[in-house]
């Protein structure tokens, strides 16, 4: 049976033929080929890679990229469904694609040269090479403009050190984009696997994200090219500006979670029986359905509002900000409290709202944590800003 | 090679059958549709036909305006154009006058082959198909659950109820499809954006009179709550004998 989400206010009517046929199209791939895998990858802590080439067949990585690169040059409203979607499968599958698309081909497009982006571009949309994004480090999370990673100019080219931390993806990466202080500046790097010096361990014994690799970067001597560097940008806003794309999908996301978690609850509620008649129709489950019933539907109006207005170009990373709190802490809240109506039988993997859960507690943390993206709405609303 | 699919929208699986007012058809509120499973397996088909040898896929549907979802979809696994012959009420017609709109407008197109499901999965006539290559006047070949196709004609499998027959034909052919025939493709995110250049037209079907008329629809009748007649192996002799004289199947 086709999943039907909960469309309190007939939102469908405001997406567009072809944005329903994305949302479609991705939603069955889930439900056929991720969900029936989702508990044993979890439950292992690995990832289905060999779905790689499948997904990139689907067409999920750089949807948005032109076609010229191998992207299939969707708008934003697209790319946000299939967040959604593959969220609604799992918050690792999703950040798997959001890695790719967001955090590497989306700086190799907005600031690689020509040469790099014709190179990488469609590998990466083809799932032939896969990336991974290099800011955070073990003492730099909330606060990247502090990193020690350094990039020292040679004559051939820069030779990085330093180390990376929590970096998905990455111990199965062809290329990593690395964030690197040089004297010029904070600048972006394509370092290959195989560079000498350079390592990506993976992190394990994670109770979140099971279903993802989560790697650390080690970087030392590593001696690369001139035509590493990622010429288009300098400064912080370079991987900023890319987190602003990865925290626009996630935003949908948060979204996707909470309807695989409220249509599970709901479904069981309504099947499962306490004293003689079903556990929906008690007053507390039904108070627990309207509370999330009512926020989820207005965390779907903020996304869809703000996936028109990044269509427009009138999106701002203050707006981002707001969605990607909002909406990934209310899948929080709502996998939280349908594992509740679930009973005993909600810390079973076997059901999907525990596995959710506990997928969420990465995701409201990582790319801006809820209390940083709180400082950012409290700047864009007082203008003073009050992180340090 | 010029090569139509023809399909129609059907109530998903999940729709309920809800008698209307008129007591002669069944209350559509609150259905979704999809496309025909067989009709699934007979765009698939034309698209690795076109693959093989080359050529144009038109998926034709009688139906809707609606319908141009099912139909774009199509579209997004690789058809190259769509055609609606509209029709607000598809329901009201019967296979004869299904066919014949078709046909005339197959004709009107200048095919090679149609290829069509078996059956669809709403009205279970299984009629159009074989309908269709009448009034054309070309081969029929149904059920076919293998194919080989070439240029000029090709050979299929089809099962029947006493054994699989293999059978050859020339060209032009209607060739209705069966289960196991191919394993339809997906629509990539790429082919959905490509679809978007792509038209769908609509056009008024041929007029044709319906022969034969839907008087009375009637629900099958609701099953009868189960009765549990005891537990474990004491309980054999009651339910021997209720499967003896209430159900009467021993």
């Amino acid at each position: 049976m086709a999943f039907q989400q909960l469309d309190y206010l007939l939102l469908d009517d405001q997406f567009s033929e072809d944005e329903r046929m994305v949302r479609d199209t991705v939603r069955a791939w889930v439900t056929e080929r991720y969900l029936p895998l989702a508990m044993e990858h979890f439950e292992a802590g690995t990832f289905p890679l060999e779905l790689t080439p499948e997904l990139a067949e689907l067409g999920v990585f750089g949807p948005t990229v032109p076609q010229e690169y191998g992207g299939a040059g969707m708008n934003s409203v697209a790319y946000g469904l299939i967040c959604q979607e593959l969220e609604r499968g799992d918050s690792g599958l999703r950040s798997y694609v959001s890695v790719q698309g967001s955090l590497v081909m989306y700086p190799i497009f907005a600031y690689g040269s020509e040469a790099q982006k014709k190179r990488w571009l469609p590998l990466l949309a083809s799932g032939k090479a896969i990336g991974c994004f290099g800011l955070t480090e073990p003492d730099f999370g909330s606060n990247p403009g502090g990193m020690l990673t350094t990039a020292k100019k040679t004559a051939d080219g820069w030779v990085l050190n330093g180390r990376k931390m929590w970096i998905t993806n990455g111990t199965v990466s062809d290329v990593a984009v690395v964030w690197a202080r040089a004297e010029e500046g904070i600048l972006g790097f394509l370092v290959e696997r195989g560079a000498k010096g350079f390592s990506a361990p993976e992190q394990k014994h994670k109770f979140s994200l099971r279903a993802s690799i989560t790697s650390e970067l080690v970087l030392e001597d590593v001696q690369v090219g001139k035509d590493a560097l990622l010429p288009n940008v300098k400064g912080l806003k370079g991987p900023l500006g890319c987190l602003n794309q990865a925290r626009y999908g996630i935003a949908w996301g948060g979204l996707g979670a909470a309807f695989a978690c409220f249509d599970e609850a709901l479904q069981y509620s309504k099947s499962r029986i306490v004293f003689d008649k079903p556990l929906a129709g008690f007053q507390l489950p039904q108070k627990k359905f309207a509370d999330m019933g009512t926020q989820i539907t207005m965390a779907q109006l903020l996304a869809l509002r703000l996936g028109r207005l990044k269509d427009e170009g009138r999106a701002t990373a203050a707006m981002v900000s707001m969605a990607k709190r909002n909406n990934v802490m209310l899948g929080l809240e709502v996998a939280r409290t349908c594992r509740d109506i679930l009973g005993a039988n909600g810390i079973s993997l076997e059901y999907q709202v525990g596995r959710h859960m506990c997928n969420l507690e990465s995701v409201v943390t990582y790319e801006g944590t809820h209390d940083i993206h709180t400082l950012a709405i409290g700047q864009e609303l007082t203008g003073i800003p009050a992180f340090r | 090679m010029k090569i139509v699919a023809c399909v129609k929208r059907v109530p998903t699986t999940e729709a309920t059958a809800k008698l209307a007012a008129d007591g002669r058809s069944l209350d559509p509120t609150g259905w979704q549709y999809m496309l025909s499973f067989y009709d699934e397996l007979a765009v698939e088909e034309a698209l690795k036909t076109k693959e093989k040898q080359g050529g144009e896929v038109t998926v034709v549907t009688l139906g809707p305006s609606d319908a141009s979802k099912e139909v774009r979809e199509c579209l997004a696994r690789g058809a190259d154009h769509g055609v609606i012959l509209k029709d607000a009420d598809p329901a009201a017609r019967d296979p004869r006058s299904t066919a014949k709109a078709l046909a005339a407008k197959i004709k009107a197109l200048g095919a090679d082959v149609v290829f069509t499901g078996r059956v669809a999965t709403d009205r279970d006539h299984a009629a159009v198909g074989p309908m269709l290559a009448t009034y054309l006047g070309w081969a029929c070949v149904g059920e076919v659950h293998a194919l080989e196709l070439g240029a000029e004609g090709g050979t299929a499998k089809r099962e029947t109820e006493h054994g699989v027959e293999t059978v050859t034909f020339r060209l032009p052919a209607v060739i209705t499809c069966n289960k196991g025939l191919n394993e339809p493709r997906r629509a990539s995110l790429k082919g959905i954006m490509a679809a978007k250049s792509k038209t769908i037209a609509e056009e008024a079907p041929l007029a044709v009179d319906t022969q034969t008329l839907v008087v009375k629809v009637e629900l099958p009748p609701s099953r009868k709550a189960g009765r549990i007649v005891g537990e474990g192996a004491a309980a054999v002799p009651a339910l021997i004998t209720a499967l003896k004289t209430e159900a009467q199947v021993l």
